[in-house]
């Protein structure tokens, strides 16, 4: 454990460190030592794998908090949705969707556009989270984006648990989004500058990611496709309607020409 | 704000439950051994990028390009955005860098 903290100079995060395995170690003392030492372990290999999402949850967190509270949101919502939802883009989303009417079907709807490709993540995990036992729900419940790309990828080292390492990996992603929206969110009402604009961040992100899955994909038609129908359902329905004909658009459309698009190595697989 | 509170709490928590749904469906559906249907697959690669795209535009629904500004500050934004994410490809400083710039552009300008 010593080694692994000691590859890690950087002095802050040392303390940070050192400051979750003091609380850690508080909090498992009615665990046998052993155990302690098994979780304590793979704390340590989990943490450093977690330090870039630190910074960016933070980041976008705080980001998130502001823009709540600028759509005139107490802390509570970005905390409580943070905690529960767990999915950066989605919340940004539902802050618009609780400024307009009432219509829990098309939340419901739009949260599986938007998160669908969980179900592909959950599809590639099925084999990882296997005999995790109640580990295995938090992960679950809990793999977003950012987890999903520690987790799948990391070659967890021999000697540590890893249903413990990627609970840990989780749980810091989780506790960083949490934090980053409470800032945000407490502290928002108190900024004194002009924050006319900040919500700018919402499409600016998506646009990031969007660019980044763009510049990786060899062949652009799936992207196309996704934003030629949306558009044009944006100009057909307007503003307030286009969402569910989209959706509707975009699947029929995949559907239609999933031989072409096959056969045209449009798809990675 | 149109909604009352009971109301926000249920869409809250629909999105939470679709939230839920997309992550564990699969764990549920499939138990380890069982082969996934060729289509789900196809749908499982095709769908997140699509539905990007469409999360993209979701983000102009509200811009008047016919009035107002016409959408100028929103459009020189994203192409700030874009290229300061081709040109360094860091995910903080192209977000960071685009909000600030259309800041900058709707308080003083436009």
């Amino acid at each position: 454990m010593i080694q692994v903290v000691e590859r890690w100079s950087w002095i802050s995060l040392h303390r940070n460190q050192n400051f979750f395995l003091i609380l850690l170690k508080n909090c498992s003392k009615g665990v046998n030592e052993l155990e302690r030492h098994r979780i304590c372990a793979a704390f340590s290999a989990a943490f450093p794998y977690t330090t870039p999402i630190l910074a960016g949850f933070v980041f976008l967190g705080i980001a998130y908090g502001i823009y709540m509270n600028s759509l005139g949101f107490s802390a509570i919502y970005p905390i409580l949705m943070s905690l529960t939802i767990f999915a950066g883009s989605m919340e940004f989303v539902a802050a618009n969707l609780l400024l307009g009417s009432f219509q829990p079907m098309n939340a419901l709807l739009l949260t599986l556009m938007v998160n669908g490709r969980h179900l592909f993540y959950g599809l590639s995990m099925l084999e990882k989270y296997k005999r995790l036992g109640k580990k295995k729900h938090y992960l679950i419940f809990g793999l977003c984006d950012e987890s999903y790309a520690i987790n799948s990828t990391v070659k967890i080292p021999d000697h540590v648990d890893k249903g413990w390492f990627m609970v840990f990996v989780t749980l810091l992603n989780h506790f960083y989004w949490v934090l980053g929206s409470a800032i945000g969110g407490i502290f928002g009402s108190f900024i004194q500058f002009n924050t006319e604009g900040i919500e700018f961040v919402m499409t600016a992100l998506f646009v990031v990611i969007f660019v980044d899955q763009w510049m990786k994909e060899k062949k652009h038609e799936i992207a196309i496709i996704g934003l030629g129908v949306s558009i044009f359902s944006l100009i057909i329905f307007g503003g307030q309607n286009f969402i569910l004909p989209s959706m509707a658009g975009i699947l029929i459309v995949l559907t239609v020409l999933k031989r072409p698009l096959e056969k045209r190595g449009a798809i990675s697989a | 704000m149109t909604m009352t509170i009971t109301q926000q709490l249920i869409t809250i928590i629909m999105i939470v439950l679709g939230t839920m749904l997309t992550r564990f469906l699969p764990f549920i559906v499939f138990p380890p051994n069982k082969t996934t249907p060729r289509y789900i697959q196809y749908l499982g690669e095709v769908l997140s990028l699509a539905a990007l795209a469409l999360l993209v535009v979701y983000c102009f629904k509200d811009v008047g390009f016919l009035t107002g500004s016409h959408g100028f500050p929103e459009i020189i934004s994203v192409a700030v955005v874009i290229l300061l994410h081709v040109w360094k490809g860091q995910m903080l400083l192209s977000i960071a860098g685009g909000t600030l710039f259309y800041m900058l552009l709707v308080q003083t300008i436009f």
